[in-house]
């Protein structure tokens, strides 16, 4: 059970950074541990106790192995988070070259 | 293939974003003949797609032969093909028009690639029947449209796409959390068998939540009030054809549509969550409104006017009899096509006098007679004047408002409706 508290501390973690941090890369480590929280959370809920890894061996039968979807579906997640993480700080160097600052508080053209 | 056309909605344009990035550099004038020739076929097939439903009901294709609960699967229903024909008419409108309109900027090519990424991206959020590849097809679409808002990369198309992206990639966290706490109770990611399990079991711990989680996801992609305030800034700051992209379709797929799908189809809407979308549509309507009163940049205005629009939409979803779904849906094709009409006018506007602030731009229906027409045609449509679309469709909402008992949502509706005639005068005088 704590394991699941843990992994919620974690998802906090990530959001008070992007809510409080006022530099721009601290706010994309915040969305970064965001993401590993939830994924984290997938992993966790396709545990079994004392599960094996699901890999199927023909002369011998598996009986408790863990979930594999949503490994696989983590995996995906785990992809499109790169992508986006690239995206991410590019734009962030962008705003960089524009203002001179990473603070956010001085980036502020637009009126919100 | 013939039978079911659901998997080339989202072939085709992801396989013109290939080859429009492989060769759009080399060849010259491919990428704008092939990206339109792609979002015409789409149109085609999205307009065949309706008799295709009317003829069958609904179809089902079955992601490499694999049956439904095991593999993915896509589904074509009423819906479905109503959001296809909406998205891809739209599509090809606003491809038409960059074919002028990008010349300005230098890589073309790219842009079209990140266009028909998105539109991949879309059509993949309206066809698919498995929870998961929702969240995929929603990150492809979400993740070509922060690129496409930064696509000026001057200082303010740089802040807002990084406004924006901030706040989707939240949603995203949100969303993707309910398909896991969903997935770990149902072990399922079939839609269909997804609700088939819930309505067996009856599960009343689970459920409000992962309401609360997507409503807080989908919100956020859909600009619903409390979450808006990435809208003014991302939607303004996109070159003229992606405005209108953004806030004609992609907040309404991946918004409305996605949110309706879960709520109706999966999760089974119950009443705390229906007043929970009308209160929230209310607020978005009024605040939407009053604030796009204050703008004195032509596509902040429109923006903010989006905002309120989304709306009557979610009000329409919240009270949800019958009529008032349809008046919600007659309400989502009316605002893509006249919000994108605005916005592709004030792209015109911007091309002509370099400007896109309301007061210096007095007397242009002088000086571009077609421009000033339809601006007017299009103004006038979306704040309710009779003969024309937008007044029927809120007259549906408000008389199914009247009919579900909510006198109060009606009047305010009413009031929001002449709210947005004062504003869109500014425009159209």
């Amino acid at each position: 059970m704590i394991i699941y508290f843990m992994c919620l501390i974690l998802f906090c973690v990530g959001l008070y950074a992007i809510l409080v941090k006022r530099n721009l890369i601290k706010i994309i480590i915040g969305i970064i541990i965001t993401e590993y929280a939830v994924n984290l959370f997938f992993i966790l809920v396709a545990y079994r106790s004392k599960g094996r890894a699901p890999i199927l061996i023909p002369d011998q039968i598996v009986k408790n192995m863990v979930d594999p979807l949503p490994q696989a579906l983590v995996l995906t997640a785990i992809v499109i988070g790169l992508a986006v993480t690239a995206l991410m700080v590019a734009i962030a160097v962008r705003v960089y070259e524009k203002y001179g600052t990473f603070d956010i508080t001085k980036i502020k053209r637009q009126k919100g | 293939m013939i039978h079911n056309p659901s998997p080339l909605f989202v072939a085709i344009p992801l396989g013109a974003a290939f080859l429009v990035s492989l060769l759009g550099k080399r060849v010259k004038n491919f990428s704008d003949s092939l990206s339109n020739i792609a979002t015409f076929s789409l149109l085609l097939l999205s307009l065949f797609s309706i008799s295709l439903v009317s003829k069958h009901g609904m179809l089902v294709y079955k992601v490499g032969g694999w049956v439904p609960p095991i593999g993915i699967c896509m589904v074509l229903d009423g819906l479905t093909s109503f959001m296809l024909v909406t998205v891809n008419s739209i599509a090809f409108l606003v491809t038409i028009y960059s074919i002028s309109y990008m010349e300005r900027y230098t890589a073309k090519w790219k842009f079209y690639t990140l266009f028909l990424l998105m539109l991949a991206g879309m059509n993949g959020v309206i066809v698919t029947g498995d929870m998961f590849n929702l969240f995929v097809f929603l990150e492809i679409a979400a993740i070509s449209s922060y690129a496409l808002v930064a696509f000026g990369t001057e200082h303010e198309e740089l802040e807002a796409s990084f406004k924006y992206m901030v706040m989707g990639l939240l949603a995203s966290s949100f969303i993707l959390l309910g398909i896991a706490l969903l997935y770990s109770f149902t072990s399922t990611l079939n839609m269909a068998d997804m609700s088939r399990f819930l309505v067996k079991t009856g599960a009343i711990q689970i459920v409000p939540f992962v309401t609360v989680l997507f409503l807080m996801g989908f919100g956020l992609k859909a600009a619903l009030v409390p979450f808006h305030w990435w809208l003014p800034d991302a939607h303004p700051s996109a070159p003229a054809p992606v405005s209108a992209m953004l806030s004609g379709v992609l907040i309404k797929v991946l918004g409305i549509y996605a949110l309706m799908r879960v709520l109706f189809n999966v999760l089974g809407i119950s009443p705390p969550a229906s007043t929970l979308l009308m209160i929230l549509g209310i607020i978005s309507m009024v605040l939407g409104g009053f604030l796009a009163i204050g703008q004195e940049d032509i596509k902040r205005m429109l923006a903010y006017s989006s905002i309120s629009q989304i709306g009557y939409i979610f009000l329409a979803i919240g009270i949800g009899t019958p009529l008032a779904i349809l008046g919600g849906l007659f309400h989502l094709i009316n605002h893509a096509v006249f919000k994108s009409l605005l916005f592709l006018n004030s792209g015109a506007i911007e091309y002509a006098t370099g400007t896109r602030n309301l007061r210096k731009m007095g007397g242009l229906g002088l000086r571009m007679p077609v421009t000033g027409y339809s601006s007017l045609t299009g103004s006038l449509s979306i704040s309710g004047v009779p003969p024309l679309s937008g007044f029927w469709s809120k007259l549906i909402i408000i008389i199914a408002a009247i009919q579900a008992g909510h006198f109060i949502l009606a009047s305010v509706a009413v009031l929001i409706s002449i709210l947005t005639l004062a504003y869109y005068l500014k425009l159209s005088v």
